[in-house]
């Protein structure tokens, strides 16, 4: 099952997702990227059924990009958030998506960010959330060890953590993580946590 | 599990002696899990209108984004507040129009009207207004809320003992109830300020 967890740290917020794309009983990669990088300073990680997902964060990046170029400046992590949520409320009573996402993002003038968006379009901005069944690990892992302020290293130790409980105790584990980070000098890929390594195309 | 019981909430409005309260519990949840302690129910439409907003949290903020840009039409239009007895007729006609695909949300409206007066209503999902004089209720804790409040009203209450009446109301409810709680947020109205004030109850 996928598992998608992020926290906001001192001056920047990291998210975690598994890289398995599943169907059924048959496991067809174990290095898919779930986070997309929005723009510059926004990540964006989804879970849910792999069609809507692909679809439905391309179709934001596209228009986060066209604001832009329209306007001239970037939009924040709050509006991106809620324009997220209103595509996902229009469309839910007539092609829902099944995707959820945590957007991650770093604003010059408010600091770091992280909006929790169910698949019903339900919005919450949190210092912590996770989805999926992971979440029962993940989110106890950080109810425990967060602090608001936490430093790089504390937040990727406590990540790391929360990948050791759903690695030991979920049945269906992904054996591989991706983990990004977006703080004042952009989103980017911070590591991958691979357990099992897809085998090189000969 | 029904769709209303989908995030978990609780929310009452008390009438009091030229004042009213409104107050809501802060769990957001999805079933079982606990996403988040900090949710807000109660918005503020305008100085002496709040509006709360119980059931499917997905549905009570578009609900909420809808009826916060009809009050704005409205007050470019009429240049003023609109007044709380046309506000619960607009929510109700605006749920009403969504009678076979309705929002899943059960709104208490709370306000003061002409002389000061104190208006509170509840309706159900689909625009059934139900007005009162002492105290009206909604959520999963609801039928909780009725008996504690039957119980603690009196009429014509002071604020500050109109605060401590819905604050105990509210949080001996909401502990009867696993998907509402985390603490409570009562917003006192009076013609002069709004006070608003967290409560802290049992955190589970």
């Amino acid at each position: 099952m996928e598992c998608v967890f992020g926290l906001v740290g001192n001056d920047f917020a990291v998210v975690a997702a598994d890289t398995s794309a599943v169907h059924s009983i048959l496991v067809h990669k174990s290095n898919e990227d779930k986070i997309m990088v929005l723009d510059s300073h926004k990540l964006i990680a989804a879970s849910g059924e792999s069609g809507d997902r692909v679809q439905f964060t391309e179709y934001i990046q596209k228009n986060v990009a066209l604001y832009q170029f329209r306007n001239g400046i970037p939009l924040t992590t709050a509006a991106a958030a809620n324009f997220t949520r209103g595509e996902l409320a229009t469309a839910l009573r007539k092609n829902p998506y099944s995707v959820n996402i945590l957007l991650a993002g770093y604003d010059k003038e408010t600091g770091p960010s992280l909006y929790y968006i169910d698949y019903i379009a339900t919005l919450h901005k949190v210092d912590k959330g996770a989805f999926g069944y992971g979440s029962y690990f993940s989110l106890a892992m950080m109810d425990r060890h967060f602090h608001s302020g936490m430093t790089v290293k504390e937040a990727i130790d406590l990540v790391d953590k929360c990948i050791m409980e759903i690695r030991s105790r979920l049945v269906v584990a992904p054996p591989n993580f991706v983990i990004k980070i977006v703080d004042k000098d952009g989103a980017r890929e911070y590591a991958w946590r691979e357990s099992v390594k897809d085998a090189a195309v000969a | 599990m029904s769709i209303f019981e989908y995030n978990g909430s609780a929310l009452v409005a008390m009438v009091g002696k030229n004042c009213f309260a409104i107050a809501s519990d802060r769990r957001l949840g999805v079933q079982l899990q606990t996403i988040a302690t900090d949710f807000q129910r109660i918005s503020k439409i305008h100085d002496r209108l709040f509006l709360g907003l119980s059931g499917l949290a997905t549905d009570a903020q578009t609900l909420y984004q809808r009826l916060v840009f009809r009050h704005k039409l409205y007050q470019l239009r009429e240049e003023r507040d609109m007044k709380p007895e046309t506000f619960a007729n607009l929510v109700s006609a605006i749920l009403y129009e969504k009678r076979f695909g309705p929002y899943f949300c059960q709104p208490v409206i709370a306000g003061l009207g002409d002389d000061d007066k104190p208006f509170i209503c509840t309706m159900d999902s689909i625009g059934a207004k139900e007005l009162a004089k002492d105290f009206v209720v909604a959520g999963t804790a609801s039928e909780s809320l009725y008996g504690a409040c039957e119980s603690m009203f009196k009429e014509d209450m002071e604020p500050e003992e109109l605060f401590e009446t819905v604050s105990q109301a509210l949080l001996s409810s909401v502990d009867r109830d696993c998907l509402s709680g985390w603490g409570g947020h009562v917003y006192v109205v009076t013609p002069t300020e709004v006070k608003e004030r967290l409560l802290k109850g049992r955190m589970d």
